[in-house]
């Protein structure tokens, strides 16, 4: 199957995608960008979060031939150039990461919750982000994170 | 105490980012960016996909295996049974018993049968279950008492793998001081390491007839031997890389994908790649051993505890793997961290045909800081005494005895850490009407206003031994280079500690950044080419490793010192380093640089450092001076309970801690926080559900992990009693936070209902008034 996408702003001819793939696997298997990670592949834990059309979704749970046409950013594409997005460099200096393998899902979901409510409180960033799990780090950190990064977006660039 | 450092010359004074402070990691930028490469992400053009079949029985007798229907299917390059397993059919931690692909029979429900290689993981797998396997099942055996009294058919021993003994003063004298007596029994679940990371490699074959392998793992010097002897290879022709590792808690200590891949590459000659997928992860690791513990315990009047008597049993399971030192572990502290002067232990454990176990973080410990944290609770209810007074009338300190004989030699603060909680305020008890559903039990179900909820305060405290111990010379090492890299003295730290996500990369480059003033540091591949670092468990690695590393730098600092003074012609025990410059000790003034010193040259050091002599228990009494250290810590849990519906809403959770000293302040918050809570999943909400042998849960949807909104805001407060033998005066951190956290919950819904509520983690059936 072919699968014509728009990939972190690039657009893309995939061949060779089996026909039951998921977006997941098209994205780490055939484009070779494999900072969506694969912890569960059934939607429970978050690690292969990306945009899809601008919507947050579970890249596990869609299926390759479904994103046909349409556009798909995931953790590469949301710094610019050698650029972290500030949502990446608040996860660093928070100490947000430890084994990390959570941390590409959890910095998307982050990202798209800061697009919708740029001063979430604690609870709505707990809710927010409870579809991403993380085993190491207690999510405190990450909560930290998340509140650096939205402060730092409030500021004047 | 003697320790095999070398006496140390003046570090360099205060360098940016070096020990102390909460520098970035290393491996940070990649992680955030997504270009970090885990285990499972290892790619190689032309790479074959392996896969497992599994033993859908607990237990059964292989009758026969047929692959030739499987060989047959296009794409597929190998089919591997036990007959193509060249050396040793089986492989183990600690007893070889894990068969590497079954024969005869299987013990447990997932134990690999076959694997298979082909063109794509698809058509592996389709392939591999058209294998045919010929089962004559047999009645799985899971009574750890029946392998307890010998009886269990088809294990060593009949069933019993280790009984561990520790007799300690005179109970029967404690029992008749005592005023005050319980005895109680409490009961634990499996726990599951759940790391995001599942189990994954690359192996690839090289010319000379060995093996590449890139895993993640704990430990890539143990694993290594093992591999080779199925495998029939010398140690040399297997080399192994850490890939990166997406967490392990012990569940990466016992081998996975390794020799699997291994074989799958030898023999198709191409490179292949394995990748659990989660529900092959939930077969495909070692669980936390399921426990069951009774506990007697007897007090004056007044609170003063005059014997303890506990019989733990763990159950490990299909196959050994680290059940021999994790009882020993559980036993040895059965009696929690206090000053008693009669103990009775006895620890057993057990095979059956349950899914095997072996380590997770807190190592028997958590099961047995439970049980004894839960007593505590339980006797001071009996007393009418405050639990936490009750603990801080019997805490450990240093000097005292440990029921295996051991006296205390480094600090033992458990009255500052019991005093901070205790004077911590207690979060606002508002009327629960006015807060926020999410932060009520139930949460967005909106199942309460209030009505039916009671609040709860619980406390425990757990202590740990750190390192490997009974008389292992546990050792690390690291080789330290520095050179000038345009214009700058730079350095290099290799060594093979595995990093897992706690962060040894930082602690690596902070150390090098101290000791010999430099700014950048680069970290090579983990690897089997240099000495063994020891395993990244038992709260052991940053210890044990900043030993090596600090004594490589100091070799190198010697060196350099000592070809700045041959240059300058002055006593190199007049000069010291400061950032890129030596200096007159004495008046600071600047002599030479260090880019003059080493121009186009190099330093480079390596040092193998071995913790203090430790000595093995004596087996019928359990005395002995096993341990190179102890570490201490305490939680304070407040919870909220639904006593209608049984839910439950952990409001606060509150830690301290004795590090030692805080190499990275942050990741020690890190390995606190997230061990927490591990710790409150368990008291909770995770439980592997096995029934007949069989785990019916193998899923995210089903096994459940804390989200970030079933934790509670977690309050920290790090002490730095300095240890006096390791460097910088540091202590093991990542197991404590495992052990206290989950009897705090427990004694805190314990106080919150005024059930005694034996058994974690506890369920909502087990809640309602
Ligand atoms: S991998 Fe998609 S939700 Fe877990
Ligand atoms: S950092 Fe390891 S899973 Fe989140």
């Amino acid at each position: 199957m072919r699968v014509q996408v728009t990939v972190n702003g690039v657009e893309q001819v995939v061949d060779g995608v089996w026909e039951l793939d998921s977006l997941l696997n098209m994205l780490r298997e055939h484009l070779g960008l494999r900072g969506t990670k694969n912890a569960c592949e059934q939607g429970e834990c978050g690690s292969c979060s990306v945009y899809l059309d601008g919507s947050l979704v579970c890249s596990c749970l869609v299926a390759a031939a479904q994103v046909e046409g349409r556009s798909v950013v995931t953790v590469e594409g949301l710094g610019s150039g050698d650029e972290l997005h500030p949502v990446q460099r608040a996860f660093l200096e928070t100490g947000s990461v430890q084994c990390g393998f959570c941390t590409p899902g959890m910095v998307v979901a982050a990202h798209a919750l800061l697009q919708s409510d740029g001063n979430p409180d604690e609870l709505t960033v707990r809710e927010e982000l409870s579809g991403n799990l993380c085993r190491c780090t207690g999510y405190t950190k990450i909560l930290d994170a998340v509140n650096l990064a939205a402060a730092r977006m409030k500021e004047p660039s | 105490m003697t320790t095999t450092l070398p006496s140390r010359t003046a570090p360099p004074t205060q360098q940016a980012d070096g020990v102390g402070s909460s520098t970035l990691r290393p491996d940070g930028i990649p992680k955030v960016d997504g270009s970090f490469i885990y285990s499972s992400d290892e790619y190689h053009e032309g790479a074959l996909w392996g896969v497992t079949l599994r033993s859908p029985h607990p237990r059964a007798r292989i009758a026969s295996i047929d692959t030739t229907t499987a060989e047959g299917i296009d794409g597929v390059a190998a089919v591997l049974t036990h007959l193509d397993v060249p050396g040793s059919k089986t492989y183990g931690m600690i007893i070889s018993d894990q068969p590497v692909l079954a024969f005869d029979e299987v013990r447990y429900q997932g134990e690999p049968v076959a694997v298979v290689a082909a063109s794509n993981p698809e058509v592996a797998r389709r392939a591999s279950n058209l294998i045919q396997v010929e089962y004559e099942e047999l009645a799985p055996q899971t009574d750890p008492e029946v392998s307890i009294a010998g009886k269990a058919e088809g294990f060593p021993d009949g069933g019993l793998v280790r009984h561990v003994k520790i007799r300690h003063g005179d109970v029967e004298a404690g029992r008749r001081a005592a005023d005050v007596v319980i005895d109680e029994s409490f009961e634990i679940g499996t726990q599951d390491p759940a790391f995001l990371g599942p189990e994954s490699g690359l192996a690839v074959p090289v010319g000379d007839g060995g093996v590449e392998l890139y895993v993640s793992s704990q430990h890539l010097h143990h694993d290594q031997p093992q591999i080779a002897a199925s495998l029939d290879l010398p140690l040399d022709k297997v080399r192994l890389v850490l890939s990166g590792v997406g967490g392990a808690f012990g569940g990466k200590e016992d081998l996975n994908v390794h020799i699997h891949a291994c074989l799958l590459a030898l023999r198709t000659g191409r490179p292949v790649r394995m990748v659990y997928n989660r529900e092959e992860s939930f077969f495909g690791h070692v669980h936390r051993h399921p426990a069951t513990a009774r506990v007697e315990l007897g007090a004056t009047r007044d609170g003063k505890l005059v014997f303890s008597k506990v019989r733990l049993v763990l159950d490990g399971g299909a196959y050994a793997s680290q059940s021999p030192r994790v009882i020993g572990n559980g036993s040895f502290f059965a009696g929690g961290a206090y000053d008693v002067a009669n103990v009775w232990i006895d620890g057993y454990a057990t095979y059956t045909n349950n899914p095997p176990c072996g380590a997770m973080r807190g190592f028997g410990l958590v099961q047995s800081i439970y049980a004894i944290e839960s007593a505590i609770d339980r006797l001071a209810r009996e007393l009418g005494m405050d639990p936490l007074e009750l603990r801080m009338k019997n805490a450990l300190s240093e000097g005292d005895v440990l029921p295996t004989g051991q006296a205390i030699d480094g600090p033992a603060p458990l009255q500052e850490l019991l005093t901070y909680v205790k004077d911590l305020p207690l979060p606002d008890a508002s009327n629960p009407a006015s807060v926020d559903p999410r932060a009520r039990p139930g949460g967005l179900g909106n199942t309460t206003r209030g009505e039916g909820m009671k609040r709860g305060v619980g406390y425990a405290l757990g202590m740990k031994a750190i390192g490997f111990s009974g008389g292992a010379d546990d050792t690390s090492t690291a080789r330290v280079t520095m050179w000038i890299r345009d214009g700058e003295p730079v350095a290099e730290v290799y060594c093979a500690a595995a990093e897992l996500g706690q962060g040894i990369v930082a602690v690596e480059t902070q150390i090098a950044r101290t000791e010999l003033g430099v700014s950048q540091v680069f970290l090579p591949d983990k690897d089997t080419d240099i000495a063994d670092p020891g395993a990244t468990s038992a709260s052991r690695q940053t210890w044990m490793t900043a030993g090596s590393v600090v004594a490589a730098c100091e070799l190198v600092r010697a060196e350099l010192l000592d070809r700045a003074a041959a240059l300058i012609d002055e006593p190199a025990a007049e000069l010291v380093l400061r950032g890129p410059n030596i200096c007159d000790a004495t008046s600071g003034r600047t002599l030479i640089d260090v880019a003059e010193v080493l121009g186009e040259t190099t330093i480079s050091h390596e040092y193998t450092y071995h913790h203090r002599k430790t000595y093995p228990i004596d087996e019928e009494t359990g005395q002995g001076d096993a341990h190179p250290a102890f570490a201490y810590a305490v939680h304070r849990a407040v919870v909220d309970v639904d006593t209608e519906l049984g839910l439950v809403r952990v409001v606060e959770m509150a830690s301290a801690q004795d590090v030692g000293k805080a190499i990275n302040p942050v990741a020690v918050e890190g390995q606190m926080e997230g061990g927490s809570v591990q710790g409150l999943g368990l008291a909770i909400m995770e439980e592997l559900d096995i029934s007949d042998g069989r785990i019916r849960n193998p899923s995210f949807t089903d096994y459940l992990i804390p989200t970030m909104l079933d934790v509670p805001p977690i309050k920290l407060k790090v002490f730095e009693f300095p240890h006096p033998d390791s460097a910088y005066g540091l202590n093991g951190v990542g197991e404590l936070p495992n052990l206290s956290s989950t009897p705090a919950i427990l004694n805190a819904l314990r106080d919150a209902t005024g059930l005694d509520l034996p058994r974690a983690p506890v369920r909502p059936v087990d809640l309602i008034l």
